[in-house]
């Protein structure tokens, strides 16, 4: 493994690897069934201030 | 008596630090270890007399929700006593360059004085900002009161010894010399153990959390807190000369040093003070606006997408340096690449008001969140640009870095700051409202005006040296030579300061207006906006 | 569990978002700095380097204590204008026995990287005692406590000892006579300057401040200027040996 090889290996299957994982991550995030329950987690800040927590 | 185990533990390290200054090695480890003493010795009488410094507001109905905020009130005033403090070092600093007379030697020189204006504001203000809403965010986000009792409170007055001994090292000539983690090796093991304390603190309270879901805020803070911890670890790995004296060597050096510090520095920007003020950003502008975040699929995104890209930007730093091509070409791509997830924050926040934009008239505590974001927005497309590397020829070692960091840091961490204190006061000493909102109304546009003068003119300043620097004749000559380039851009310089003073007159306003708050007055006033009559149809 | 509720198992459990935020913060920082210290074309292959002399290297500690690095860079970049303004490109090789190195980040003043036996000994000390008396429109702060300031020896040996640590290659003949060459290196008139010599190749024995009766910071500063970037021969330099 010398400098040349991996540059070669950056340049492309390592490019086309992060590229791929970038557009899983966000198929993924953004997958319809998530919707909801992302929704749901948004709305943690909102809820009321003062709660007895002891 | 109540603080009896904690006075004694302080005496004794100030027993400790007299031994220090008894046996330094060194003159400056001798003046530093009194510095100590003499510190510990008044933290120890205030424990024993059992000091307040903040009221706790209306003691009857204080902390009733079971939530600790005794310690989110003093780093919140921490935070804005540092501010004016790292503020004003900047506009004497900026003086100097301005007018060299008001250089005093040894103590107050540039060279000095420049490391504790960094440090004032990136870890004295920055940080306590962001250790007080963490603390504020991770409780109210968790249904949970902080984890570890007293813990809290060592991290807060651990962190503030912290400052003061990074603080009186710089005047004395204490320093390592890299840029933003210049403290040496006693007070970075010192940092090392109120890090760790704060850790424990933060993901012990998420431990015992009672909401399912972890809040996307509070994985911005988590990865600030471990990031920050690994990139102080590895940077700072240095072997002392003596454990009685100040002066370490640098594990690295040259080439492999210069790499490893701009790892550190690039992600100093990348985690104190992207991703913890990002935390402040999905919290504060919610509740301010009272509509949760716009995507919240989108934080997820921001958050891996944030985190992965920046590690790698720091050799940005390095380019046309002796550092090997392919790292200057690495750090170049990611940091263009890094300006894709910045930009997806930032309309994650500035969308979090769609359908509320009539807040930005009526509320200027939203206005500054919005001023906030938008330098946030410019500075981190400032960024990839001057990380181009044909870009960089020019840009680098000049002004213009100076500006860009300036708009990132008054603009981004310094209005989000101030945005999330006036949120806080009220809420923590339990008030109507602000004493002033037009107060805080002067705050934003003085704010706002003196980062436009100082970015702008740093700009200026930055591309004229650049092409001073590389101006040729006809004859194949350099035109200038390097003092011409100095001179040539001291007006520039003397604007500058003038911005800085703006900056600073409007964090003092801000001071005035938390004071009156917590006093508990409150300013009878037209409130802000049209009237009523002329707001907008349905 | 399906694929599809893994990423709700890391928003739910700490210590997987916890394990998985290091693993993605470690993968940049290691792929960048860990092959520096493994690929050898990294640092070029060049003749002359030799670590700090004692009086050198309490010079640079002055340098650093005094914060010069937040005005001035010590590395110059392959471009016409600063070849021409200030000399041959910085090579790596030229700062691996810094600790920490100081390539700095800012010119509010000129670099420095090769400013050594650029001006006389007198000027630097006439410039860092009143820089605008050589320099009218210079913004630089005043130094001239520095002459004023005797120069500590006694722990020098500790701080050769801890550079070999890190590893600069100090003999132990350079240790055991690190105060001597101290000295010797800042009065010419010694009998130690050949020995000084033999140790440390090329470097120069002056009275560096003009003040034969004291040995002081002055000294040790004007001593690391003056031998700034005067290292390696470029005459004997060639760069195609190192291409990359």
């Amino acid at each position: 493994m010398d400098y040349s090889t991996l540059r070669n290996l950056a340049d492309s299957w390592g490019l086309l690897y992060l590229f791929l994982v970038f557009v899983g991550v966000v198929l993924f995030t953004f997958r319809p069934g998530s919707r909801k329950q992302a929704e749901k987690n948004a709305n943690i800040p909102l809820k009321e201030d003062k709660q007895d927590v002891r | 008596m109540k603080n009896g185990f904690e006075a004694a533990i302080v005496g004794i390290a100030a027993f400790i630090a007299l031994m220090g200054a008894a046996f330094s090695r060194d003159a400056l480890f001798q003046a530093h270890a009194w510095v100590l003493f003499f510190v510990l010795v008044v933290s120890t009488i205030l424990l024993v007399r059992r000091v307040k410094f903040v009221s706790d507001g209306d003691s009857a109905t204080d902390d009733t929700s079971g939530y600790m905020d005794g310690v989110v009130r003093y780093g919140v005033i921490a935070t804005i006593f540092w501010g004016l403090a790292g503020f004003l070092v900047g506009v004497l600093i900026a003086s100097q360059m301005a007018w060299p007379v008001l250089n005093i030697e040894p103590w107050f020189n540039f060279g000095r004085l420049r490391p504790l204006h960094t440090s004032a504001v990136i870890f004295a203000f920055g940080g306590n900002a962001l250790i007080a809403t963490s603390f504020y965010v991770v409780q109210r986000t968790s249904s949970a009161r902080l984890f570890g009792g007293n813990l809290a409170w060592f991290v807060f007055w651990g962190y503030q010894l912290f400052i003061v001994m990074a603080a009186t090292g710089y005047l004395l000539g204490i320093t390592q010399s890299k840029e933003y983690a210049e403290p040496e090796w006693y007070v970075d093991i010192w940092l090392t153990i109120v890090w760790v304390a704060y850790l424990v603190v933060f993901a012990g309270t998420l431990v015992k959390r009672k909401e399912p879901h972890i809040y996307v805020a509070n994985w911005f803070y988590l990865s600030f807190i471990i990031t920050v911890a690994m990139l102080h670890l590895v940077n700072n790995a240095a072997i002392p000369v003596s454990f009685l004296g100040v002066k370490s060597y640098s594990l690295f050096s040259g080439v492999q040093d210069a790499l490893t510090q701009w790892w550190y520095g690039h992600n100093a920007v990348g985690f104190f003070l992207t991703a913890g003020f990002l935390g402040m950003m999905y919290y504060f502008v919610p509740k301010q606006v009272n509509r949760p975040v716009y995507s919240y699929r989108l934080s997820i995104v921001h958050f891996w997408g944030l985190i992965f890209l920046y590690i790698w930007a720091g050799p940005h730093h390095l380019h046309y340096t002796a550092l090997p091509d392919w790292a200057q070409t690495l750090g170049m791509v990611f940091s263009i690449m890094l300006w894709m997830p910045s930009w997806g924050g930032m309309i994650n926040g500035l969308m979090t008001l769609s359908g509320a934009w009539d807040k930005l008239r009526t509320d200027p505590i939203v206005r500054m969140m919005v001023i906030s974001i938008a330098f946030y927005g410019m500075s981190t497309f400032e960024g990839p640009v001057m990380s181009i590397k044909s870009v960089n020829a020019l840009s680098h070692y000049t002004d213009w870095t100076i500006g860009h960091v300036h708009s990132g840091a008054l603009g981004w961490n310094g209005m989000v700051s101030f945005a999330a204190i006036y949120y806080l006061v009220p809420k923590l000493w339990n008030r109507e409202r602000l004493y002033s909102l037009r107060l805080v109304n002067w705050h934003v546009w003085l704010a706002t005006l003196g980062i436009v003068v100082y970015a702008s003119v740093m700009w200026v300043a930055g591309i004229t040296q650049g092409l001073m620097w590389r101006e040729y004749d006809d004859q194949g000559f350099l035109v200038n030579s390097f003092v011409e380039t100095v001179s040539a851009i001291h007006i520039l310089y003397v604007m500058r300061t003038f911005g800085g003073l703006l900056y600073l007159s409007g964090a003092l306003l801000m001071a005035y207006n938390v004071y009156r708050t917590i006093r508990g007055d409150i300013r009878k006033e037209a409130p802000m906006g049209a009237p009523a009559a002329l707001s907008p149809a349905e | 569990m399906s694929i599809l509720e893994k990423h709700g198992a890391i928003e739910r459990n700490l210590s997987l978002l916890f394990v998985f935020s290091l693993i993605v913060v470690l993968i940049g920082g290691l792929i960048e700095i860990v092959p520096l210290f493994y690929l050898k074309n990294t640092i070029e292959k060049v003749e002359g380097m030799r670590p700090y002399t004692p009086l050198e290297l309490a010079g640079r500690n002055i340098y650093v204590r005094e914060g010069c690095y937040t005005c001035h860079s010590q590395m110059i970049r392959p471009f016409r204008d600063e070849v021409e303004r200030y000399g041959h490109y910085s090579l790596a090789a030229e700062s691996m026995y810094d600790h920490p190195f100081q390539w700095g980040s800012k010119r509010t003043g000129p670099d420095l990287a090769r400013v050594g036996g650029r001006y006389s000994d007198d000027w630097h000390v006439d410039h860092l005692k009143n820089p605008q008396s050589v320099v009218p429109e210079s913004i630089m702060p005043s130094y001239s406590f520095l002459a004023a300031t005797k120069l500590n020896t006694s722990d020098i040996k500790d701080h050769l000892k801890a550079n070999r640590l890190v590893g600069v290659p100090y003999s132990d003949d350079m240790i055991d006579n690190a105060v001597a060459d101290m000295q010797a290196q800042a009065d010419p008139d010694s009998d130690d300057v050949d020995a000084m010599q033999s140790r440390y190749a090329n470097a120069a024995s002056r009275y560096f401040d003009g003040n034969k009766a004291e040995l002081t910071e002055m000294d040790a500063l004007v001593a690391y200027m003056q031998m700034l970037g005067t290292l390696v021969d470029f005459s004997l330099y060639n760069a195609e040996d190192n291409l990359r």
